[in-house]
């Protein structure tokens, strides 16, 4: 599964994850290939345990593949130390995760300014930048709001501002709706198609055909590999788009 | 009925799902329990040779003495008086000077007769009693001066043979003994500048001569003082029969009761135990804090049971029961083991004089003593679960199935200023602001640790001093110095599973927020210096506080229970406290290194 027409930003050859010895392994990725150009936004799909989620967490270097090579930006990551592994974090890869994971003791726009902090920012810069992202995402109300006061796709879009804190080379979202109702979805939605729009490189992985809609490319998982790809022409206002309600 | 079964058995058989949660509350509380039952217990144990001596030695119940021959009416009349049984003497007791084996020493030497008396006949350990030209030493007086059986010793320049050495109740043994002599004495410890008056006895031995050789010895009539043993139909009355025959005229006749005579014998571990019981108190409290720290991890731990336990029916009066049931029955066995470690350890802390017969043997234990030890222990539990158990029985039953993890505290100026501050130590503040219940017990913990170490420092450093000014013999600095040692193991012990058990529920409490960090961006060596930084922070504030005013204020408690002259103690010097208050930072960064370096490290994507 390639897309030789831009250079990759994200490239993954032969990668592999397995759990477990001998009757009980488990191969939760079984070889795939897979680039991601600048700018791109693909969406893998597929059914609950095929290996998503695990698959996001080895190009994001949150977990080491058993076998195979994922480079960012043309260098190998998968080779490289922990340390090295959290560097590249704080830059070039942010998460965007299902259950949002914000601290729920920090406010809205605390967990914002937490990755610039954590990336060596001032306090001042990573305060302006957290703040003018809530403004972008229309939470410019609820910066000083703790997470339990917002609501659920409130929430999510403060996750999405955190990744988006450290104008990240790629932005991996693990189910970003799955835990939204049908109005945050649609919400979320519309935030990953803007951030498709501003050209922001995005690997999301969803159950949901309408956030996959919004992608250059749909990829399909079953066991632990890639079944089928589909490019989506134009994106967002293609077909699959119009289906999800997306179109003015 | 039902009910009760229904808790123990729930609360059994989660005990033993939860092996090692339940070794270290038994070992905080045990800790505590034992200090407790060694501090009543010990002065009881400490008794037992003196009774085997009283035993041994026909040991009087009234030793009375006057300071001249005109008074021995005085004497006469108490050995005709009302309770008394049996009597010895009146026998003549002069101050006298010992030189021996090139040393001088003060003695009272009192003059006896070869034949066995009815009342206080000294056991003798080595020789035989005295006989003419023949001195007979009190055996711990022989033992400080290096003295045997047909050594030579000088009696105010008059050669003497020592015929025997022996033991006797009617006073403690040296160097504690009672004065007898008109001259006055003074034990324990003078003050280098201070001079004594003349003729007064510093911390005097004890000898027996017959009566010819004490008369022809003295210089004079005039010198001579009496002592007179009396034996009592009821003992225990001994104190009455004092106050009823101290006499309705001008001089009283100074008398003595065997209970006094105990109570100075074992006045060391009277100083044992008040050591004891103020180090039983501080285990408690850090007891008290382990626990709250453990019990606040388990409920974390327990919020899905909870859960089910009301899910099935369970009203939250049973939830709490359940928790607060298991805690309770380890308290209860902490308490038995504890008693039990208590009684038979006590004897290796008493003092064992060559003046008195046998060794201390197994302490009995009073009720009082077992209530008591079983109340704290019981306290220590119920204090330390009480709050944890009552919330998770009043949690939502819903939320608890969830299993949702009680929410941590916003401390907003803690996290403003940790936005200033380098990675790691930005993480460890906001670590620590998560709970500041658990950071508090922290500092409480390490700042007790520390006040005892404090005050641990000012007592070796008297002890050390003591061989020279007299107040305690170098046997008795070595008794003391055993006290302390167990004190100092059982205090950092403890202290070293507190440090442990919080640093290592701080990392499991923080298993999300140090995953997620690490998800964003913070190295594992980061997260890792965040969560021993987030002990070794309060350890520091802990230290210093238990320096100032902590140390400051257990020693002054010290001082004004046992009625201490501070002004003897030399304190710690500046460099001592600062080194101190590092030291302990070091000892708590080093316990916390292994358990923060595996929360550091743990897998993130298992955790999110």
């Amino acid at each position: 599964m390639s897309n030789t027409a831009h250079t990759p930003v994200l490239s993954a050859r032969g990668l592999r994850k397995e759990h477990g010895k001998g009757e009980g392994l488990v191969r939760a990725v079984d070889g795939v290939d897979l680039d991601v150009s600048a700018g791109e936004t693909v969406a893998i799909m597929g059914p609950s345990g095929c290996g998503k989620s695990t698959l996001l967490h080895l190009l994001g270097g949150l977990d080491r593949p058993s076998a195979g090579e994922v480079s960012l930006n043309g260098r190998r990551i998968d080779n490289i130390s922990e340390k090295g592994l959290a560097r590249m974090r704080r830059t070039e890869v942010s998460y965007v995760f299902q259950s949002f994971h914000l601290m729920e003791e920090l406010t809205a726009v605390e967990n914002v300014e937490l990755a610039a902090l954590l990336a060596g920012r001032s306090p001042r810069a990573a305060r302006r930048r957290a703040e003018s992202l809530l403004d972008q995402l229309g939470l410019a109300g609820r910066a000083r709001f703790l997470p339990s006061a917002l609501s659920g796709g409130q929430r999510q879009r403060v996750a999405v501002a955190r990744a988006l804190s450290n104008e990240p080379l790629v932005v991996l979202a693990d189910e970003p709706t799955g835990n939204l109702d049908s109005a945050a979805t649609v919400d979320v939605l519309q935030l990953f198609k803007d951030l498709h729009e501003s050209g922001q490189t995005l690997v999301i992985v969803t159950h949901d055909a309408r956030i996959a809609a919004t992608a250059d490319r749909k990829l399909s998982m079953r066991d632990g590999a890639f079944v089928d790809e589909a490019r989506l022409t134009g994106g967002t206002t293609g077909r699959l788009g119009a289906l999800a309600g997306l179109e003015d | 009925m039902g009910r009760i079964v229904l808790v123990i058995r729930l609360a059994l058989r989660d005990l033993r799902r939860r092996r090692t949660e339940v070794a270290l509350l038994l070992i905080a509380i045990l800790a505590a329990t034992t200090t407790l039952t060694l501090g009543l217990v010990l002065r009881d144990a400490a008794g037992d040779p003196y009774r085997s001596t009283r035993a041994a030695t026909k040991g009087p119940d009234v030793i009375a003495n006057v300071g001249r021959a005109g008074d021995l009416a005085e004497l006469g009349k108490l050995a005709t008086a009302s309770g008394v049984t049996e009597h010895s003497g009146p026998y003549p007791v002069i101050a006298a000077k010992l030189e021996a084996s090139g040393r001088t020493s003060d003695v009272q030497v009192i003059g006896r007769d070869a034949a066995v008396a009815a009342v206080d006949q000294p056991a003798v350990r080595q020789g035989s009693w005295v006989s003419d030209g023949g001195v007979v030493l009190e055996a711990a007086f022989a033992d400080s001066l290096d003295v045997g059986v047909g050594d030579a010793v000088a009696l105010d320049g008059r050669s003497y043979k020592v015929a025997g050495v022996a033991v006797t109740a009617a006073m403690p043994p040296y160097p504690g003994a009672s004065c007898i002599v008109s001259a006055g004495c003074v034990n324990g410890a003078v003050p280098d500048d201070r001079n004594l008056p003349a003729g007064l006895l510093y911390r005097p031995g004890l000898a027996w001569l017959t009566q010819t050789d004490l008369l022809s010895l003295a210089p004079g009539r005039s010198a001579l003082s009496y002592v007179m043993n009396l034996k009592l139909a009821d003992p225990d009355q001994a104190q009455a029969f004092v106050d009823r025959n101290r006499g309705d005229h001008g001089r009283p006749v100074p008398m003595q009761t065997w209970e006094t005579v105990l109570a100075d014998a074992t006045d060391l571990a009277r100083d044992s135990q008040i050591l004891l019981l103020l180090g039983a108190w501080l285990l408690g409290l850090l007891a008290v804090a382990s626990l709250s720290v453990l019990v606040g991890g388990r409920m974390a731990d327990q919020t899905r049971r909870v859960g089910l336990l009301k899910a099935v029916g369970g009203t939250p009066g049973l939830v709490a029961a359940v928790l607060l049931a298991e805690y309770l029955l380890v308290a209860v066995v902490a308490a038995a083991a504890g008693l039990t470690i208590g009684a038979l350890a006590a004897p290796l802390l008493t003092e064992s004089s060559a003046g008195l017969v046998g060794g201390a043997g197994t302490a009995a234990l009073t009720w009082s003593t077992i209530g008591l030890v079983t109340a704290v222990a019981l306290g220590v539990a119920v204090v330390a679960t009480a709050v944890p158990a009552v919330r998770g029985a009043r949690s939502s039953t819903v939320s608890a199935l969830a299993d949702a993890a009680r929410p941590p505290r916003r401390t907003g100026w803690l996290i403003a200023l940790s936005t200033r501050l380098p990675v790691p130590l930005l993480l460890a503040l906001r670590v620590a602001a998560r709970r500041p219940r658990r950071a508090a017990l922290g500092v409480a913990s390490i700042a007790v640790t520390v006040s005892g170490i404090y005050v641990l420092l000012v007592l070796n450093t008297f002890l050390g001093d003591q061989p020279d000014t007299g107040a305690y013999t170098e046997a008795q600095v070595a008794v003391l110095r055993h006290v302390l040692l167990v004190w100092t193991v059982i205090l950092l012990s403890l202290a070293a599973v507190n440090a442990t058990v919080i640093t290592w529920a701080t990392v499991l409490d923080n298993r999300h927020a140090s995953a997620l960090a690490r998800a964003l961006g913070a190295t594992p060596r980061e997260v890792t210096v965040a969560l021993a930084a987030a002990q070794v922070l309060p350890a520091l504030l802990g230290a210093v506080l238990g320096v100032f005013p902590g140390g400051f204020l257990l020693f002054a408690a010290i001082n004004a229970i046992t009625g201490g002259d501070s002004d003897r103690a030399t304190l710690p010097a500046p460099w001592q406290l600062v080194a101190l208050v590092l030291s302990t930072v070091l000892v708590v960064a080093a316990l916390t290194s292994v358990p923060a370096h595996l929360g550091g490290r743990r897998p993130v994507t298992a955790t999110l």
